[in-house]
C-alpha cells in the first residue's frame, strides 16, 4: 500500500490492523533501545571526560537529562492523541494514551530523583523550589491525575474521554507553569543544549546525552506499543479474530 | 417532522443490551417501548434524546443524523423536545411553582405566572404550590414534574415511566394530556410497565405502537 | 431568551444557596479556621507571620475553593436538572458559567471579603491587604472556572473528592504563584502590576475556555 494515501492510515487505526502491526514493530524497537542504550552508556560512564566543577558525579545527566526530556514528549504525544481521539473518535487513541501515561508518570520520576541525587552532591540539597523541578515536579502530578482519573471510570469509552480532556488541559497548563514558577525563583542552570545555538559542552557528553534520549525514546515506543496489543486484546476480547488468538495460545 | 431510528444498538460491559432497533415515528403517533427489566429501555430513550452516543446505527431527525447535525439544527431539535426521566429534574428546596418558571426559562421557554398556576392548579397542587418540594409526596412531585408538559410548546414527548406513582385521578389526567398532544399533531415515545389507553373524555383513542425490546 | 436563561440558571442556585445555607458556610468556615489555626501553631512573632501571610492566605483559599468545587455540579447530576441543561436549545456552556458565577458569589467572593479581615492577624500593612484583596478577587474566579473542568470530570466517580483535588492542583499552582507572588512584591517594595496584570492574562481565557471545557466534560459524564 502506498504510504501517501489516506486510508494507509486509516487502515491501521483499527484495533485488529494495528494489533498486527505494533506486534511486527515492537520486538525492533527494543532491540535498537538496548543496542543504543549501551552505547550511550558507555559514552557517559566510561569515554566522556570529568567535569572541571563537578568530578565524576555529574554522569548522572546521561539518564537525568534523557529523562526529563521524555516526561516532557510523552506528555505532548498524550496530548496529540487525546486531540485525534476528540476529533475522529477513533477507539485506538483513549488506548494509546493510556498506553503512554504510565511511562511518562515512570520518566517524570525518574527524572526527580536522578535530580535529587544529582543535587545533593553538587548544591548540597535534595531539592529546591527553582522553575524546572517544581514544573517537572507538577508534571509528574499531572500524569497521576490522569491515571487516577481514567482507572476511577468504570465505563471504558467515558474513561478515555474525560482522560482526553484532562490530557489536553494539561498540556496548556504545562507551560504556564513553567513560565509562572520561572518568573516566581529561578536557580537551574540555563539551557545548555539548544537547538539554534552551539551546545556550552563537550562533543562527547552530548552524543552521550543524545544517544540515551534515543535509547529511552525506542524503549517508550516499544513498551507503549506492546502495552496497547494487551489493551487491545482485552478491550475487543468479545470479537472473533481475539477469540482465535486466544484459543490458539490456550 | 420525523423522528427515525435506524439499527440503534447500545453496549453495556462488551455485550449489547438489546437486539438492533429500527423504528419510524411521524406527527400525531404514539410509540410504547416495553420490555423486561434491564432490557435498556431508559438507555435507548436517552440514546434518542442525544443524551447518549449509540454504539451503533443512528438516530434520524427529519432524515437527518442526529449526530451530525449543524448547531442551528441541534437547538432546533432540542426546542423541539421535552424529555422526562427516572428522576423528576426537580429542585426539593424550591417551591412546585418555582420549579416550573425556572425550569421554562433555563428551557429558553417563556412562562407567566398565571400559565403556571394554572397547570399546576390541572394537576391538582395550586394549594401546595407555594410550599417547598420536600414536603410534598412523591406523588405529588410527580404531578409537579408532569405539570412542565402542559406548559411547554416542543413537539415531540419522550417520556421514561411516566406513570409510576400516580393514583387514579392524577393517572386519568395524565392519558388526557398525552392523547391531547398527539391529536393534536404532537409525537410521543414513552416505556411503561403498565399498559394504558391515551383518549380524551368522550373521544377516539389514540393509537399506540407497540416497540417491543429484546435481549441481544 | 439567552439572558432570561443564564439569569434563571445564576438566580436558581442563588436561592439555592440560600435556603441550604450550611453548604455554602462550610468553605468559608474552613478558610476562617485555617487562617486562625495558623498563628496560633507557629507562635505569635509578627515577622514570621507576616512572611508566611501571602502563602498561608492563599493556600487556605485554594482548598476552601477545592472543597467547595465538589458541590458545583452534584446536586445537579444527582436529581436531573444538569440532564435539561444538556437538552436546553440554549448553549450549554452559557448556562455553565452562570453555575459558576453562582458558585463564586457564594463560595468565592466571601474570602475575598475576609481576607482583609483575617489578614490582620498576621500583621499585614494596609497595602499588602488591599493587593491581597485585589488578587483574591482575580484568583478565586479562575479556580471556580478552572476547578469546574475537574469538578466536571469527577462527577460520579469512586473517589471523588480526592481525585478532584489530585486533578485541580497542577491548574491551580499558577493561579498561586502569581496571587501570592503579588502580595510578596508589594510588601518587599517591587511592583504589584506584573502580578496582577498576569492574573488577569489568566482569568480572560479562564472566563471563555471555562464554561466551554466544563460543558464537554458534563456532557462525557452525562452518557
Amino acid at each position: 500500500m502506498n504510504m501517501f494515501r489516506a486510508n494507509f492510515w486509516l487502515h491501521y487505526a483499527g484495533p485488529q490492523a494495528f494489533y498486527g502491526l505494533a506486534g511486527r514493530l515492537w520486538p525492533w524497537c527494543a532491540a535498537l533501545a538496548v543496542a543504543l542504550g549501551v552505547w550511550g552508556l558507555w559514552l557517559g560512564f566510561m569515554v566522556a571526560p570529568a567535569d572541571a566543577q563537578q568530578g565524576e558525579g555529574y554522569r548522572i545527566i546521561f539518564v537525568h537529562v534523557p529523562a526529563s526530556w521524555m516526561s516532557m514528549v510523552i506528555y505532548m504525544a498524550m496530548a496529540f492523541w487525546s486531540v485525534l481521539g476528540l476529533t475522529f473518535n477513533t477507539r485506538l487513541s483513549g488506548m494509546m494514551t493510556r498506553a503512554l501515561a504510565p511511562t511518562g508518570a515512570m520518566f517524570a520520576f525518574l527524572s526527580l530523583w536522578t535530580g535529587a541525587l544529582w543535587g545533593k552532591p553538587m548544591w548540597g540539597t535534595w531539592w529546591v523550589w527553582d522553575a524546572r523541578l517544581t514544573s517537572e515536579l507538577i508534571l509528574f502530578f499531572l500524569y497521576l491525575g490522569y491515571i487516577a482519573l481514567t482507572s476511577a471510570i468504570d465505563d471504558q469509552r467515558r474513561g478515555d474521554r474525560a482522560g482526553a480532556l484532562i490530557a489536553i488541559v494539561g498540556a496548556i497548563n504545562v507551560p504556564i507553569i513553567y513560565f509562572s514558577v520561572k518568573w516566581w525563583n529561578t536557580l537551574h542552570q540555563g539551557a545548555s543544549v539548544s537547538l539554534t545555538k552551539s551546545p556550552s559542552m563537550a562533543q562527547v557528553m552530548l552524543w552521550g546525552m543524545l544517544l540515551m534520549a534515543m535509547c529511552f525514546w525506542l524503549y517508550t515506543i516499544a513498551l507503549v506499543l506492546y502495552r496497547v496489543r494487551t489493551t487491545i486484546l482485552q478491550r475487543e476480547s468479545h470479537t472473533a479474530w481475539v477469540q482465535t488468538i486466544v484459543q490458539e495460545a490456550a | 417532522m420525523t423522528l427515525g431510528v435506524s439499527n440503534i444498538s447500545c453496549v453495556r460491559g462488551h455485550k449489547p443490551l438489546f437486539a438492533p432497533v429500527s423504528f419510524s415515528l411521524q406527527a400525531g403517533q404514539a410509540l410504547h417501548v416495553e420490555g423486561d427489566n434491564g432490557v435498556g429501555k431508559t438507555s435507548l430513550l436517552r440514546i434518542i434524546c442525544g443524551l447518549s452516543p449509540a454504539d451503533a446505527g443512528e438516530v434520524l431527525w427529519n432524515g437527518k443524523a442526529l449526530n451530525r447535525l449543524h448547531p442551528e439544527a441541534v437547538e432546533a431539535f432540542r426546542a423541539t423536545l421535552c424529555y422526562m426521566g427516572h428522576n423528576l429534574s426537580l429542585k426539593d428546596e424550591l417551591t412546585a411553582l418555582e420549579n416550573l418558571l425556572f425550569d421554562a426559562q433555563v428551557a429558553g421557554r417563556s412562562l407567566s405566572h398565571d400559565t403556571a398556576m394554572d397547570a399546576l392548579r390541572k394537576m391538582g397542587l395550586n394549594t401546595r404550590a407555594h410550599l417547598p418540594l420536600r414536603v410534598l409526596s412523591q406523588g405529588q412531585k410527580r404531578r409537579t414534574a408532569l405539570a412542565r408538559l402542559s406548559v411547554t410548546d416542543a413537539k415531540l414527548w419522550v417520556l421514561d415511566e411516566p406513570f409510576v406513582a400516580l393514583d387514579a385521578q392524577s393517572l386519568d389526567s395524565l392519558c388526557v394530556l398525552l392523547a391531547s398532544h398527539v391529536q393534536q399533531g404532537g409525537m410521543l415515545l414513552y416505556t411503561s410497565h403498565q399498559a394504558v389507553a391515551l383518549s380524551q373524555p368522550h373521544g377516539p383513542a389514540v393509537d399506540i405502537r407497540p416497540l417491543r425490546l429484546v435481549g441481544a | 431568551m439567552i439572558w432570561q436563561a443564564f439569569c434563571a440558571v445564576l438566580r436558581r442556585d442563588l436561592l439555592l444557596a440560600w435556603r441550604r445555607k450550611s453548604e455554602g458556610l462550610s468553605a468559608v468556615f474552613f478558610f476562617v479556621v485555617v487562617a486562625a489555626l495558623f498563628p496560633l501553631g507557629i507562635g505569635p512573632e509578627l515577622n514570621v507571620l507576616r512572611n508566611i501571610a501571602p502563602g498561608v492566605l492563599w493556600v487556605g483559599a485554594l482548598l476552601s475553593s477545592m472543597l467547595a468545587l465538589q458541590r458545583l455540579f452534584e446536586a445537579d447530576f444527582r436529581d436531573g436538572t444538569l440532564e435539561q441543561m444538556a437538552l436546553s436549545p440554549i448553549a450549554m456552556p452559557l448556562l455553565i458559567g452562570a453555575k459558576m458565577l453562582a458558585h463564586w458569589l457564594v463560595s468565592g467572593l466571601p474570602l475575598v471579603l475576609l481576607a482583609p479581615v483575617l489578614g490582620l492577624q498576621f500583621d499585614l500593612s494596609g497595602e499588602a491587604l488591599v493587593t491581597l484583596t485585589f488578587a483574591l478577587l482575580l484568583g478565586t474566579p479562575i479556580l471556580s472556572l478552572v476547578g469546574g473542568v475537574g469538578a466536571a470530570l469527577t462527577l460520579g466517580v469512586r473517589g471523588g473528592g480526592v481525585l478532584l483535588s489530585l486533578l485541580v492542583l497542577p491548574l491551580f499552582v499558577p493561579v498561586l504563584v502569581f496571587g501570592a507572588g503579588a502580595v510578596e512584591a508589594q510588601v518587599s517594595g517591587l511592583g504589584v502590576q506584573a502580578h496582577l496584570s498576569i492574573l488577569m492574562a489568566m482569568l480572560l481565557p479562564a472566563l471563555f475556555f471555562g464554561p466551554l471545557a466544563s460543558a464537554f466534560a458534563l456532557r462525557i459524564a452525562l452518557e
